[in-house]
């Protein structure tokens, strides 16, 4: 029987979309696609306006009638009000950062309101996810994310978001449904235990001489949490006016290269073990400062440093 | 609900705004109905309220729960040992009042605070079991606006917080467009005569009124009382005097020494007298306040009988029920009949008999009196008159009480009494002399409200006097207290009692101004119980029919009611689909070509800027380039440019609207 509602529950939402998936964007919340129902306070309400009816006829209370149809029109005032408080607004995807596997993904979503009224209390879901709510100004835009867990590597896809809006009363819950355009890549999960950098190994390019990369300053960058201590900038973080700490780069570092080859890891590992495991020495080679490059069966990345060039690489590994 | 799947989240704590606007809320409800809630309660939800607002302004928690588990159950109590009941209309208002009040200290989450909401609307519907003026009808407005103001609030916990005026003029906002459903429903829902079920005893408790029975001090009090009795509008343009307005009510034979009795009233079919002799008369159309009693009134005596209404063997007018809502009906009177010229027998026994053994005195002056007069009626009522006007007799409305020989106490020791004294003695007097007599009680005057002419008698002209029966010319009216204080009929009340004696406010002569006000009021309050309260399925029905509507009945209301809500939908849904988007002129224009290309599948995309679309569109029609490129241009110094002269959107508008893709 759940399961029941629950695929009825999906075709609905399906059908509710009206039209294919993903949808391009803007995605305009019009009329064709909002859907209004009582809520269980919305069907109290309606409950205790019968009570109240009765007791009006019954003690023939002229004013009891007035109160009784003002509150009957609130109800009717309450449907229209959730329904233009959802209407017209403006759905466009935003940016989703990659992240690794078993992180949470945020899917950045733009609501635009083009109307002259502010949209308040818009909440938006994912499926099985708790709500987000935002209030959108009058002829103004608000960003906001949405969080899901990203199990496995590769592109996770939005899923349908819905979109509702019980404001102002509560009796009401107006909503739609949208997919918006947009995925997240994620990157394999660096392996918990890794087999140390095949230094030394490959192409025997990119053996590290000892210690002579701390030789020549290069530049600063972002502490992160591999960093040695001995290398932060203490007086530049002292200097900065914001918190966080500041590497120093020493240009030896970028000298040196280093083959991460698929071929090279120990053998009988599944695929995706294998990949945490070039995961997590890509991310070492990167903290280390090393130049890197990466070795796939049919694919190659030719060695480099550098943001951009650890990008390509997990990129990479997570469509592997 | 179908569709909803929500993983039901812990309850979100209430906001301390949200809490406050709860607490606003919460009072708007419950002080309207102060006045009806047993004494005792106020001080205690007071308590409760501050305590709240305490808690809420210290950011403190609620109390425990056992602490007002035990609140609750004193409370109801409390409640049950005032009224001997916990059920029941006062009983159940007042358990309201007080679940409201406590519920306010156990809001730990959206559904207490839901409770709440829901409490407040019931709270100001309670408020018209006892009262329905134009003031309960403001009361509702401020507790409406203030209680959908909190709703709204509730349903927005996120920052930033909504402020108190737009909340309320949101409020405002919904509740003026529920005005128009109202009206339409108000108008157009078929009106059934209540009650669908019986009635609690209580229903009608508080009515004030005349009773069948008169003892004496039972029309004094009535006399402390400003309601309204009764209205009424006079077909002809000179209303008859003062002295003329007696308005008929119950009539009292059985006397059992301290209490008259109406006894139950024998009906008769018609009229039970001859109205051939009536040259003149006078019609009324009396708009009746509810008593909880059958009786209806006209000026003595009728001589049509109103729909749906019937009279007893003794001239009273009676309704087929008891009058639990303001009633109107229209009965046309002549002063001048002479009722009951062959009356039975049985009558005139039952307007004889005394009880034996009391007011030996009284019985002593009827008997001399009678003896004077040779037993001939005409001269012992002429005798019986002169008696009451040489007694000097006090009319006051604080008479002292009165004991056994209550007759004798007030004629020969206190000689201070209201109407009902004066009736009562004189009818004893009468019967004692061997005159049948007996007391009639009704109202006597009333004021003419000189701002829409409508006369009305309240409680305060409550009156009795006597009606003795003489041969050849059957029931005579004869007013005692005329004898004593004539000002009392020929002016009003005020004219009648002693200075010193506690007048109603109303009837003092030194508050005129007051006065002046009370007419425009009553004017009002006229017009609102014509068209607000008295809209009953009768009103209906005419108000329906002088609308062109041909013999409404709720299958022909219903479909109006289906006609008129679904029209207001139509422009209410036409009103929230319509939001208007503030594009700059030259927006506006450059979005119309946009919409004019767009069968051609060349709309603008979102993200594409002019001159982007420019070449996307010289790209699809060569031929129009040139024209494209000039509105392109056009556009471009209406947006970009600092100071575009004025004619330029005028062009960039002509061009849009002759270009032709």
């Amino acid at each position: 029987m759940l399961q029941l509602t629950a695929r009825l529950r999906d075709r609905f939402a399906q059908w509710g979309l009206r039209g294919p998936t993903p949808e391009a964007a803007p995605i305009v919340l019009t009329q064709r696609r909002i859907y209004v129902l009582p809520t269980k306070p919305g069907l109290a309400f309606a409950l205790s306006i019968v009570v109240m009816l009765l007791g009006t006829i019954n003690y023939s209370l002229s004013l009891g009638y007035v109160l009784v149809f003002l509150l009957a029109g609130l109800g009717v005032s309450a449907i229209l009000h959730a329904f233009r408080n959802l209407s017209r607004l403006h759905l466009s995807p935003g940016r989703a950062e990659p992240v690794f596997a078993g992180e949470r993904a945020h899917f950045g979503i733009q609501l635009t309101n083009p109307a002259a009224s502010s949209k308040l209390a818009i909440s938006l879901r994912l499926s099985g996810q708790s709500a987000v709510l935002a209030d959108v100004p009058a002829q103004g835009r608000t960003d906001i994310e949405l969080a899901l867990p990203a199990p496995r590597r590769g592109w996770l896809v939005l899923p349908r978001i819905t979109i509702e809006t019980t404001y102002p009363l509560g009796l009401v819950r107006a909503w739609a449904y949208a997919a918006p355009n947009l995925r997240c890549l994620v990157y394999p999960a660096p392996a918990a235990k890794a087999p140390p950098l095949p230094l030394g190994a490959g192409d025997q390019q990119g053996s590290r001489l000892g210690g002579s990369g701390n030789d020549d300053f290069a530049g600063l960058r972002a502490h992160q949490l591999a960093d040695s201590p001995h290398h932060v900038a203490w007086k530049a973080v002292a200097r900065q006016a914001g918190d966080g700490l500041i590497t120093k780069l020493f240009s030896g570092e970028s000298s040196e290269t280093l083959w991460l080859d698929w071929d090279n890891l120990p053998a009988g590992l599944d695929t995706e073990t294998a990949l945490s495991i070039l995961v997590h020495w890509v991310l070492d080679a990167h903290i280390a400062g090393f130049s890197w490059g990466l070795r796939l069966p049919g694919k190659e990345v030719e060695p480099a440093a550098g943001e951009a060039h650890l990008q390509a690489c997990l990129t990479l590994l997570a469509l592997q | 609900m179908i569709f909803k799947r929500k993983p039901t989240p812990p309850p979100t704590p209430l906001t301390r705004r949200q809490g406050v606007w709860l607490l606003a809320a919460a009072l708007a409800g419950f002080l309207p109905l102060v006045p009806w809630l047993p004494p005792w309660m106020a001080p205690i939800a007071g308590v409760a309220f501050a305590w709240r607002g305490f808690l809420l302004w210290r950011g403190w928690g609620l109390p425990p729960r056992w602490l007002l588990v035990l609140l609750t159950f004193g409370g109801t109590v409390a409640v049950g040992f005032q009224f001997r009941t916990i059920f029941g209309k006062d009983p159940g208002i007042a358990l309201l009042g007080l679940f409201l009040a406590l519920k306010l200290l156990e809001m730990r989450s959206p559904r207490d605070a839901l409770t709440v909401i829901f409490l407040g609307y019931f709270l100001a519907l309670s408020q018209f079991f006892y009262a329905q003026g134009i003031v309960n009808a403001v009361f509702m407005a401020v507790t409406l606006i203030v209680t959908v103001g909190a709703q709204i609030n509730l349903n927005h916990a996120g920052e930033p917080a909504l402020k108190p005026l737009p909340t309320l003029r949101l409020a405002g906002v919904m509740l003026v467009q529920s005005l128009p459903f109202m009206l339409v429903l108000f108008v157009l829902f078929p009106r059934i005569p209540g009650p669908l079920w019986g009635l609690p005893l209580d229903a009608h408790s508080g009515m004030t009124g005349l009773s069948d029975s008169m003892a004496p001090g039972s029309i004094s009090k009535l006399s402390q009382s400003d309601a309204i009795a009764f209205r009424v509008r006079f077909k002809e343009a000179t209303p008859p005097p003062q002295s003329q307005l007696y308005w008929r009510g119950p009539v009292m034979s059985e006397f059992d020494g301290r209490l008259w009795r109406a006894g139950a009233p024998r009906v008769v079919e018609g009229l039970p007298y001859e109205t051939a002799s009536a040259t003149s008369s006078i019609e009324q159309e009396v708009t009746l306040e509810a008593h909880n009693k059958p009786w209806l009134f006209a000026l003595e005596l009728p001589v049509s009988l109103p729909a749906d209404a019937f009279m007893s063997r003794d001239y009273q007018l009676l309704a087929k029920g008891l009058v639990r809502s303001r009633l109107r009906y229209e009965v046309r009177s002549s002063p001048k009949l002479a009722p009951g010229v062959a009356e039975t027998e049985s009558t005139l026994n039952r307007a004889l008999a005394l009880p034996d053994n009391i007011n030996p005195r009284s019985r002593e002056l009827a008997a001399r009196l009678r003896q004077e007069a040779n037993g001939n009626p005409h001269r012992i009522t002429a005798a019986l008159e002169a008696f009451f006007a040489r007694a000097l007799l006090i009319y006051t409305l604080n008479p002292p009480l009165l004991g056994q020989n209550s007759v004798d106490e007030f004629l020969f020791d206190s000689k201070r009494g209201f109407c009902e004294h004066f009736a009562a003695s004189y009818v004893f007097l009468a019967r004692a002399a061997g005159v049948p007599a007996r007391v009639v009680t009704g109202y006597q005057g009333g004021e003419i409200n000189p701002v829409d002419g409508v006369l009305v008698v309240r409680q305060y002209d409550a009156h009795a006097w006597a009606e003795v029966w003489l041969p050849g010319q059957g029931w005579q009216r004869v007013d005692p207290t005329a004898a004593s204080a004539p000002s009392r009929i020929e002016g009003n009340l005020a004219a009648a009692v002693p200075a010193g004696d506690p007048l109603p406010l109303l009837a003092q002569p030194a508050f005129a101004w007051l006065k002046e006000i009370r007419y425009r009021l009553d004017a009002v309050g006229f017009a609102w119980n014509q068209w607000v309260l008295g809209y009953n399925p009768q009103k209906q029905k005419e108000f329906l029919e002088s609308l062109g509507m041909k013999a409404p009945d709720w299958k022909s209301m219903t479909s109006a009611l289906a006609l008129f809500c679904g029209l207001l939908l139509l422009g209410f849904t036409a009103w929230a689909l319509h939001q208007r988007r503030r594009l700059a002129p030259a927006q506006a224009a450059w979005e119309k070509l946009s919409r004019k290309l767009a069968r051609h599948q060349l709309a603008r995309l979102p993200w594409e800027g002019p001159r982007d679309y420019l070449t996307r569109l010289a790209a699809a029609l060569p031929q129009r380039r040139d024209e494209l490129s000039v509105i392109e241009g056009l556009y471009e110094s209406l947006r970009y440019s600092p100071n575009p002269p004025p004619e330029l959107l005028a062009t960039l508008r002509r061009r849009i609207r002759e270009f032709r893709p």
